[in-house]
């Protein structure tokens, strides 16, 4: 088949006692949608947060596009091509919609130190922020402060900076959390355009969602992958059933 | 954003700076010397305060450690007076490079703390420069050094006089304030000023949010030193009393009366900080109890300060809603 984009060995992440990772391993391959599930509680943030550099990992390999990425930083892994979106929203709050897209291309531009002149007058930033922007829906709402939008708006807002860092691959953390029905369906819309040009990691809960989306299905419980399949399979094993669609669908 | 000059608080800012140009001249013709360097020493520290904001407001970098910043500035021109070198841009050289290494140094250190831990860490950083100072015998210890000739420039930016020397500090503070205007609008303000908003977020876009607020944390550093350089050719004498923490709370307190994270809020703060205090203390000798809580109060119910209050009048045009 295709090419393994992201592959994750034997990685563990303890916070004290608490397992919060548990021997992941893990391939996602590129031009998928690979998703992940479980039940509340099961690391699949903390999973998402090892990968994207946020913490660091305890012991096993993270390797993106045949490279060990496991020991570099947040922002390094940024620039290699490894997006992520947060789970709580994360923007910067008191900027535009536009501003905040503006930023995740800059950040895809080499250095910012540049220190004369406007980066509003930037057109070229500009113009890739807006056609993020547009990708999400957003295109008529970018002056608008990010503090003031919808939530729903805002966890779009999120997709577009992912998607204006002009990454290899999305690290999606919950993207549809607090959505309502249509917010939550515009934003599968969103990701299944994507499918194919990008490779996408998603976490997501709203199981009628990851179903109609993923290529490929991890289950993670208590910090430990128990299987990873098409969707098909995964719905008909009865491991998974009892460890989590059974009380996740009752 | 709130530190786009809005339209009543620009009109206001623009007719001050109008004002703040003929000074020398107007006190010389009311016969007010003093009131010229009442003047010159406020606007010599609002560059500081200036260069402050710069991490503090737009930054988020609550810096403790200012004052000794201004000092150090100071003694680049005190020292290499008391050997007999009084060569202007010597003077000013030196106080740009060792305040740029003296930046790197100890903002390379204190940024890899946050919040209280980064308040505390710079204060301890001027203080040592202040008790090191403080030891130096031959420099004057707490007794100060008198600097006995201001710096020298070329005839046409001479500072000898007292009015050619305010020019120089109201040329410079022209110069502080353009360059941050720039500054705060470029990619790197954009940067800077998303860090204190949101810096995990900046990581997750790719930014070293470190490596751009050490560079700020420098550039603001060397926009003090000229301030203290400027000091120190203004007071003609220099002790490591100008160093103290405190000094570098009360020009936290300028920032905030005039309103952080805007482009003119330190100007009119520190105006307004050092007007008040010779006010107040030509009135009682218990002046510093009614200033003090003037501040509190300024603080609780004072949000945005001056800047904040002259923005409510053009809320209007500014609301993005």
């Amino acid at each position: 088949m295709t090419e393994r984009l992201l592959e994750i060995f034997d990685l563990n992440k303890h916070f004290g006692g608490i397992v919060a990772t548990d021997n992941v391993n893990l391939a996602v391959q590129q031009g998928t949608i690979h998703a992940i599930i479980g039940p509340n509680g099961a690391g699949k943030t903390t999973l998402i947060a090892q990968l994207s550099g946020q913490i660091g990992s305890d012991s096993g390999d993270i390797r993106f596009a045949g490279r060990s990425i496991v020991k570099d930083s947040m922002a390094y892994r940024a620039r290699q091509g490894l997006a992520r979106s947060f789970q709580i929203t994360s923007v910067v709050m008191p900027m535009t919609l536009l501003e905040n897209v503006m930023l995740a291309v800059q950040g895809n531009r080499g250095h910012s130190f540049r220190f004369w002149s406007p980066v509003s007058q930037d057109s070229a930033m500009r113009e890739a922020a807006m056609a993020s922007l547009a990708e999400v829906g957003l295109q008529d709402r970018a002056g608008r402060i990010a503090a003031n939008v919808s939530h729903g708006e805002q966890r779009q807002l999120e997709v577009a900076m992912a998607l204006a860092m002009k990454p290899r691959m999305l690290l999606l953390d919950e993207p549809m959390a607090g959505m309502g029905k249509e917010e939550g369906a515009m934003m599968v819309d969103i990701l299944n355009r994507l499918r194919g040009e990008m490779t996408i990691l998603l976490v997501e809960h709203d199981m009628d969602a990851v179903f109609s989306l993923a290529d490929q299905l991890s289950v993670l419980v208590n910090g430990h992958i128990i299987a990873t399949d098409t969707v098909e399979n995964i719905r008909a094993n009865d491991e998974v059933q009892e460890a989590y669609l059974g009380e996740g669908h009752a | 954003m709130n530190w786009l000059p809005a339209s009543v608080s620009g009109r206001v800012y623009g007719l001050l700076l109008l004002v703040l140009a003929p000074a020398p001249f107007f006190f010389e013709w009311i016969g007010q010397p003093f009131c010229l360097d009442l003047l010159s020493r406020a606007l010599i520290i609002s560059i500081a305060a200036i260069s402050l904001n710069l991490i503090l407001g737009f930054g988020g970098m609550v810096s403790l450690g200012h004052a000794a910043y201004i000092g150090i500035g100071a003694y680049c021109v005190g020292i290499p007076s008391y050997y007999d070198y009084y060569d202007g841009w010597l003077h000013l050289a030196l106080a740009l490079s060792v305040r740029a290494g003296f930046a790197l140094l100890t903002g390379a250190i204190s940024l890899r703390t946050k919040g209280v831990y980064f308040i505390m860490i710079t204060m301890a950083f001027s203080q040592m420069a202040y008790f090191t100072f403080l030891s130096l015998e031959e420099y004057g210890a707490d007794d100060g050094l008198v600097i006995y000739s201001r710096s020298e420039f070329p005839e046409w930016l001479s500072m000898e006089s007292s009015a050619s020397l305010y020019y120089w500090i109201f040329a410079v503070l022209l110069l502080a304030l353009f360059f941050t205007s720039r500054l705060v609008h470029s990619h790197f303000g954009r940067v800077i000023v998303g860090s204190r908003f949101n810096e995990q977020r900046l990581q997750a876009l790719g930014f070293n949010t470190y490596r751009y607020r050490l560079v700020c944390y420098v550039i603001s550093a060397m926009i003090c030193s000229v301030a203290g350089m400027l000091l120190g050719n203004f007071t003609g004498f220099i002790s490591p009393d100008m160093m103290g923490w405190m000094r570098s709370g009360e020009l936290i307190f300028m920032v905030i009366i005039g309103g952080t994270a805007t482009l003119f809020g330190p100007l009119v703060g520190t105006i307004a900080f050092v007007l008040l205090e010779e006010f107040l203390s030509a009135i009682t000798i218990y002046w510093h109890l009614i200033f003090g809580s003037m501040l509190v109060a300024l603080v609780l119910f004072g949000k945005g300060g001056i800047h904040g209050w002259l923005s409510l009048l053009d809320r209007k045009v500014e609301d993005h809603d």
